[in-house]
């Protein structure tokens, strides 16, 4: 069964066209990789799905967005729950400038989790799933400033863990970052499946297909290709897939 | 949700406390104030020269030369002063001395106004009253004081509007082979033009409002100034002088003195936003 | 033509050097004309102490109190209106006809004379809602006075807060609110204490606004309800009314210091605020 399905999702910016009606359907599960050049919409569509255009002005939006069956633009969802639910990370690592720590409980606290003990284990958890735990754990009460860069990108998807969400968005999680950090990140993914469902977009061909088991490739807000991984990235339909893929543009 | 609402709606009003309080003030000293205009005519209020509240004769019109004089008087000698330093610091000062200079300047508009009108008694009124004539405190004495008052003002907005103007100017100029100075006379100031305007509007503003000082300086007669060694009474001072024992008739003159202020204020306010807001039309 | 314009060049940067030189020179010859003959006067007693027959002797104790007590009502009341406006304007609108009449009002509140402030206070508060000469009128009045610098200061505090820390609070769930209170006002506290240091040295400053509102009494207060009397305000009697100079000078030298203080303080936290939002 789906766990997400966009029926019909456009999106309009200051009047401009950055979504054309898009459908998608992502099960549980499964890692979605939605891949395509710069502004073709990818990181648009993910932030749709978290809500975080909502507070964005001049902006329009068509179509639903469904997960578990239920659209979440209705009036009566949380949003602060939705998002509770709907992990996302993003493409610039940006620790909240307060302790490795605090870091990681903000989302648990703010919804309402206050039992030190309930609170340590999250943090332990969620840092060991983001393979970060044994590096930081005898500095948990250090800024998280001082963190490198993949670190930091660790801990952001730690983060999003301990809001033990169903669903995590990861907006070119590696984009910053040097092969080292990628592998580690795409590890973590990968063992991440087994509970999550996982969207990630990137600018990056090579790691969707190392990751992924959906690929959706977008191309000036138009999907233009969705499938198996193996399939679209061997024996592409469209040819502007192929194009993308064997690195003719984009 | 609606708790989220709630809060959006208690911001709201308070934001909206600013506008509140400007409205009741402004409705507050007109409505204390207008019942002066209506019992002895505009016309006499505002052109009268005679001030003799014991006798009920309430007549404005030498505080508002004293005010025009003084503020006048401010801006020839400050204004000058004001625009040399923020072009200095803005296009001619090394970094490391504009970085000391600039909160000296600041300082200087932190000195309470009482401290500077004491350094016009005791300092500049004798020197006045020594070298020019007169009772030193006057007009000069005032405009003294009231135009290094006005500096910090006048500087930081006209060197906010220098500093807005795109660095590329600038180099544009200098690389079609102007100097320096041609350049910054002839391309940034006209540029800064209308923030220049307004930090020199928003000067005056200052300069007409200012009060404790300008009662210490300026000797405060009830009279209509011939030369700058005269001591004036500016509407301020009026109003300050008097409040403290004015009752009845002579309260509702100060209001009508305060409404006059007012008014002038206003339009020295909106001119300057008028000009700021002109500020992003290169 | 191009040694004429070499010339003209040099004599513009003499001019603007004499010039910006004697600005300095004035502000220096201020400060260091009334430390050099007030700061003999300034000893334990000075501040300990209650000021004897109308302040010719004595010291300035309540006078002290007087203003500390006065700047604090001021601030307590300006400090949350001025913030939650603040993030109104930043945080729940965009530029719009009432964000502009919003900032234009506190424009036009900003561009008052003190005196009119003083007017107004005087009737409304100390004569029609019987609050007397007190430090409750006087606070009401001054924070009127200083909302609008607080208001400035804490929006461009608030719009240096980056904009995805706002987000990523956001994805984790957390409400505009708590958003707001965790997040935003911590990162732009530095910048808007600035501000409100900034109002301190203004009502410390003030004059006119305070002495038809909180009074001259020389006494220590002892409720919201008493009159008090701010060291600018004893300043002024006593330097006016020629009651002791010695005092006047040594009641400046505190002000300038405070004021120096203050500015310094609130310089020096803008300094780290603006290093930490650039990135350390």
């Amino acid at each position: 069964m789906n766990k997400i399905l966009l029926k019909d999702l456009s999106f309009y910016f200051e009047g401009k066209k950055v979504l054309n009606s898009v459908n998608l359907e992502v099960l549980k599960n499964e890692i979605l990789a939605i891949i395509g050049p710069a502004g073709s919409g990818k990181t648009t569509l993910l932030r749709l799905i978290n809500r975080l255009e909502d507070a964005t002005y001049n902006t329009k939006k068509e179509g639903d967005i469904f997960v578990d069956d239920k659209d979440i633009y209705s009036v009566d969802i949380n949003v602060p729950e939705l998002r509770r639910r709907i992990g996302m990370v993003f493409a610039q690592p940006v620790p909240l400038p307060r302790s490795i720590y605090e870091n990681i409980i903000y989302g648990p606290r703010l919804a309402g989790i206050i039992y030190k003990k309930k609170l340590d284990e999250l943090v332990e958890h969620s840092l060991r799933q983001a393979f970060l735990w044994d590096e930081v754990k005898d500095r948990l009460n250090q800024s998280a400033l001082s963190l490198s860069g993949g670190q930091k990108q660790r801990l952001c998807i730690a983060r999003t863990l301990a809001l033990q969400p169903e669903v995590i968005l990861l907006d070119e999680p590696c984009s910053s970052l040097d092969p080292i950090s990628t592998a580690k990140i795409e590890e973590a993914m990968l063992r991440l499946k087994e509970k999550y469902t996982i969207i990630i977009v990137t600018n990056n061909t090579k790691q969707a297909a190392r990751v992924a088991d959906k690929v959706a490739f977008l191309l000036m807000g138009e999907l233009i290709e969705y499938g198996q991984s193996r399939q679209v990235f061997t024996i592409p339909v469209d040819k502007r897939t192929d194009d993308y893929i064997t690195g003719r543009f984009g | 949700m609606n708790r989220e609402k709630l809060i959006e709606k208690t911001f709201f009003l308070i934001a909206c406390s600013a506008l509140f309080l400007l409205a009741l003030i402004t409705v507050f000293i007109f409505k204390e104030g207008i019942g002066i205009f209506l019992k002895i005519g505009f016309a006499k209020f505002i052109f009268s020269p005679d001030w003799a509240p014991s006798q009920k004769q309430f007549g404005l019109f030498s505080m508002i030369m004293g005010s025009v004089w003084i503020t006048i008087g401010a801006l020839i000698i400050g204004v000058p002063l004001s625009l040399s330093v923020s072009i200095f610091l803005a296009e001619f000062c090394p970094k490391k001395i504009a970085r000391i200079l600039k909160p000296a300047i600041e300082l200087l508009a932190g000195i309470p106004s009482v401290v500077y009108g004491f350094i016009g008694v005791v300092i500049l009124a004798p020197l006045i009253r020594e070298y020019l004539g007169g009772p030193g405190l006057s007009v000069l004495a005032g405009s003294m004081v009231l135009a290094i008052m006005i500096l910090p003002t006048v500087i930081s907005i006209s060197l906010d509007a220098l500093h807005a103007v795109p660095k590329s100017y600038l180099e544009g100029s200098l690389a079609l082979g102007a100097t320096r100075w041609q350049s910054v006379y002839m391309v940034i100031i006209p540029a800064a033009r209308s923030g220049i305007i307004a930090s020199v509007i928003l000067g005056m503003g200052r300069a007409v409002g200012e009060t404790m000082a300008v009662i210490m300086v300026s000797g405060n007669a009830v009279r209509i100034p011939h030369s700058i060694l005269e001591p004036v009474r500016t509407l301020t001072s009026n109003i300050a002088l008097e409040l403290g024992y004015a009752t009845g008739m002579h309260r509702e003159a100060l209001f009508g003195t305060g409404m006059v202020l007012f008014v002038i204020i206003m339009i020295l306010n909106t001119a300057a936003y008028v000009f700021t807001k002109r500020k992003v039309r290169k | 033509m191009s040694i004429n314009q070499n010339i003209i060049e040099k004599i513009v940067k003499i001019f603007l050097w004499i010039f910006t030189i004697i600005t300095i020179f004035i502000l220096f010859y201020i400060v260091g004309f009334i430390l050099k003959n007030g700061i003999g006067g300034l000893s334990k007693e000075f501040f300990m102490e209650f000021p004897k027959s109308m302040g010719r002797e004595g010291g300035i104790f309540p006078i002290i109190i007087g203003t500390i007590l006065l700047t604090l009502a001021a601030v307590f009341i300006a400090g949350p209106l001025g913030i939650g406006t603040a993030v109104y304007l930043t945080e729940y609108t965009r530029e719009n006809r009432i964000t502009q009449m919003i900032r234009f009002g506190a424009d036009c509140l900003a561009g008052i004379p003190s005196i009119v402030f003083g007017l107004f206070g005087f009737v409304l508060f100390v004569i029609k809602l019987k609050m007397g000469w007190s430090i409750i009128s006087g606070g009401l009045t001054l924070s009127i006075m200083i909302l609008p610098t607080i208001i400035r200061t804490s929006e461009e505090a608030i719009k240096a807060v980056p904009k995805p820390l706002r987000e990523v609070s956001y994805s984790l769930g957390g409400t505009k609110w708590q958003t707001i209170v965790f997040i935003v006002i911590p990162q732009a506290l530095p910048g808007i204490l600035t501000g409100i240091i900034l109002s301190i040295g203004r009502c410390v400053g003030e004059t006119a606004a305070v002495i038809f509102t909180a009074g001259s009494s020389l006494r220590l207060p002892n409720s919201l309800f008493d009159s008090v009397r701010t060291m600018s305000v004893h300043f002024y009697i006593l330097s006016r009314e020629g009651i002791s100079l010695k005092n006047a000078y040594a009641t400046a030298s505190v002000l300038i210091i405070s004021i120096g203080m203050i500015n310094f303080l609130s310089y020096w936290i803008m300094h780290r605020f603006i290093r930490r939002i650039e990135g350390k």
